[in-house]
């Protein structure tokens, strides 16, 4: 996984609530068995004609925004079905962090396996960032993980909160299941205490 | 000893780890494993050179991709889905997982196959790539979707980091009204609490009209536990269960049998344990509803009216403007003129035996509207016989219903099984997004007994004419 320090980038807006995960990434693409390849079919059904051609108002095939790493989203980003492809579509295209009010849960903690950052903020902090990146080009923003820190384009600073096992791991890039291995002692003795509490498990 | 939620004892008797700021490994009892969300998790094993470490917990079955139709038999078509089909094969194989095969008769959705086998049992911790697993918390276990990266994760190591969720308890009480179904509950408290309202909690269902529900029923609220935002829905185990349970081919057997159930009777909230959300609901104010929008917040009864965008405040605002242009609805119109294409009977939501009972109930001796497309496709290759035996795919075949193999199919659309552009369906599914059921396809979640009223006379109908 790609650590996550600091990010400077484009910031898109996308204020609509309750985007789900089939919006992010439809269904038709979930066939692969790779993880990667899924950028160009991000929000496929919001972004495209059927025939291929780019809806030309949808916020990321505006020149503006084409380059953007950053999302800002209106409540419950990410809900709906556990696809990991989700994030993986956001990262293929080279989004790395997205800020709302709330995510689903499962979405959320899928974004810390991929170097992705959510982030929550409260209403008038998302309110103010989405004004900060209707502003196209001029809207780029920094964010600091170390610092947990949000610089807008105008210099004000917004702070944020994160779980700081889930930081550690982005900035370090590190890997769960390394980390989860090396407490494979642990694991043994739960099992064989189970086995003899619960033995029908 | 402090008072404990049964999701508080589910919990404590399975951290295998716990670190000072309270991030646990949480040991995992059942890991049910589909063919979409898995493949790059068994690459991941195989690059790293890592094993699964509980192949016999470990449960495989395809069910997203597969086709419904008879001649399945010879092979999938499609050949993106044969390929996640067959990488679902050989990761079996080669990892040495229990794994019920396209042509076995006990290939169902995920979700209906874990405890129809008896693998999901009260107490467990139930993890599976997919959102749906919510299901099994109507055993009293504490199941809920993971991403690959943590499926991956599971395989490797049988547990999940975590931290623990906040306890919301969602009671129903009294006796629901006659046509008003487990569906209808689950719906209605999403329509009150939206589709955010669960994040960070695990719910806890209790109260007369829960206590009174099958355990189908019970499957179908905890179900869409996840549509409510929450991690997962639970509901203590009782005679119920463990009727249910007994006799199942994975269930503990003779002495084990007692010593499992003299612990599952200790799983239920203490009377004094700490919620830290309530909500209560009376069973007899629950109407038969439907959805109106494109999230499944957009909850309303049979016979309200489609909503205005200025009913709505904040986000939800430009959310309802955008739904119904999408659903080709307008404000004002009776939900009962609206007029319904195609009718989808199935799904982890209700494609049990109780559902195909309650849809075969109102159709029987009845033909659908023409033109109507009405399709049944059972949870379960089980279930499909179980209704075959019992006479109820007769009814769907005289109605004028297709009868279908088992398989997720048109809740989600990954196989053939989808709507066309503008193409209208009353659905049994759990999700109405935009495109869910197909490009531009508009969906109408219901119970299956509405679903079947509306196949009858070709629009959205109060089932409750019909009985």
């Amino acid at each position: 996984m790609e650590k996550f320090d600091k990010l400077t980038g484009i910031a898109a807006p996308m204020p609509l609530v309750n985007i789900d995960t089939d919006m992010i990434i439809p269904k038709v693409f979930l066939k692969s068995i790779q993880r990667t390849g899924f950028g160009k079919n991000l929000f496929d059904e919001m972004r495209y004609n059927r025939d291929g051609t780019e809806i030309a108002d949808f916020v990321l095939n505006k020149p503006q925004y084409r380059d953007a790493k950053i999302l800002v989203t209106g409540d419950n980003f990410g809900c709906g079905s556990s696809r990991e492809h989700a994030p993986w579509a956001l990262l293929d295209f080279g989004i790395r962090c997205v800020i709302s009010t709330s995510f689903a849960d499962i979405f959320y903690n899928n974004c810390f396996k991929n170097g992705i950052l959510p982030i929550v903020l409260p209403q008038e902090d998302v309110d103010k960032l989405m004004d900060d990146a209707s502003r196209g080009s001029n809207a780029v923003v920094t964010i600091d993980l170390e610092n947990q820190t949000i610089q807008g384009p105008d210099g004000g600073e917004i702070t944020f909160e994160v779980d700081a096992f889930k930081k550690h791991c982005l900035l370090n890039g590190l890997d769960d299941i390394g980390l989860t291995l090396d407490k494979a002692a642990s694991i043994d003795a739960f099992e064989a205490r189970a086995a003899q509490e619960r033995p029908w498990v | 000893m402090s008072p404990k939620t049964l999701y508080d004892k589910i919990w404590d008797a399975h951290v295998a780890h716990e670190a000072d700021d309270g991030t646990c490994l949480l040991y995992i009892d059942r890991h049910l494993v589909h063919e979409v969300t898995s493949p790059q998790a068994f690459e991941g094993l195989r690059l790293e050179g890592r094993t699964v470490r509980a192949p016999d917990k470990t449960i495989a079955v395809p069910d997203h991709n597969v086709p419904t139709t008879e001649d399945r038999v010879h092979g999938i078509v499609n050949e993106e889905s044969r390929i996640q089909v067959e990488a679902l094969d050989k990761n079996a194989k080669d990892f040495g997982i229990h794994y019920y095969p396209v042509n076995d008769v006990r290939q169902g959705i995920v979700h209906i196959v874990g405890p129809e086998q008896g693998w999901t049992l009260p107490g467990m911790t139930v993890v599976c790539g997919d959102s749906h697993t919510a299901t099994h918390g109507a055993f009293g276990a504490l199941a809920h979707g993971i991403g690959t990266s943590e499926v991956e994760h599971v395989l490797a190591t049988q547990t999940l980091i975590q931290k623990k969720s906040k306890n919301m308890k969602v009671e129903i009480t009294g006796k629901l009204r006659p046509g008003v179904t487990a569906k209808d509950i689950t719906l209605s408290v999403i329509g009150k609490t939206g589709t955010a309202g669960g994040t960070g909690y695990v719910i806890e269902y209790c109260g007369e009209a829960i206590r009174d529900l099958s355990m189908e029923g019970r499957m179908t609220v905890c179900n869409m536990a996840i549509e409510g935002g929450a991690r997962a829905g639970l509901i203590a185990p009782d005679q119920t269960t463990f009727d249910y349970v007994k006799g199942r081919p994975h269930a503990p057997k003779g002495a084990q049998w007692e010593a499992a159930l003299a612990w599952w009777k200790t799983l239920y909230s203490d009377a004094d344990a700490h919620w830290d959300m309530e909500i209560t609901i009376p069973g007899e104010d629950i109407a038969p509803v439907v959805t109106w929008g494109t999230s499944p917040e957009d909850v309303l009864p049979i016979t309200g009216k489609v909503p205005s965008p200025e009913d709505f405040r904040g986000g939800k605002v430009e959310a309802a403007r955008r739904a119904l242009d999408y659903m080709g609805l307008t404000p004002g119109m009776a939900l009962t003129d609206i007029e319904i294409d195609t009718v989808f009977i199935g799904s982890c939501t209700n494609g049990r035996i109780e559902d195909l009972r309650a849809a075969a109930e109102i159709l029987k001796g009845k033909k659908i509207k023409e033109g109507m497309r009405a399709m049944v496709v059972p949870g379960s290759g089980l279930v499909r016989a179980q209704a075959e035996e019992e006479g109820l795919a007769e009814i769907f075949r005289e109605a004028g219903f297709e009868w279908r193999m088992a398989g997720c199919s048109m809740c989600l659309a990954m196989n053939p099984d989808q709507l066309s552009e503008g193409e209208r369906c009353a659905s049994t599914s759990n999700r109405n997004f935009e495109g869910r059921q197909g490009y531009k396809g508009r969906t109408h979640l219901v119970s299956p007994g509405m679903a079947a009223a509306a196949a009858i006379t070709g629009r959205l109908t109060d089932v409750r004419e019909m009985m």
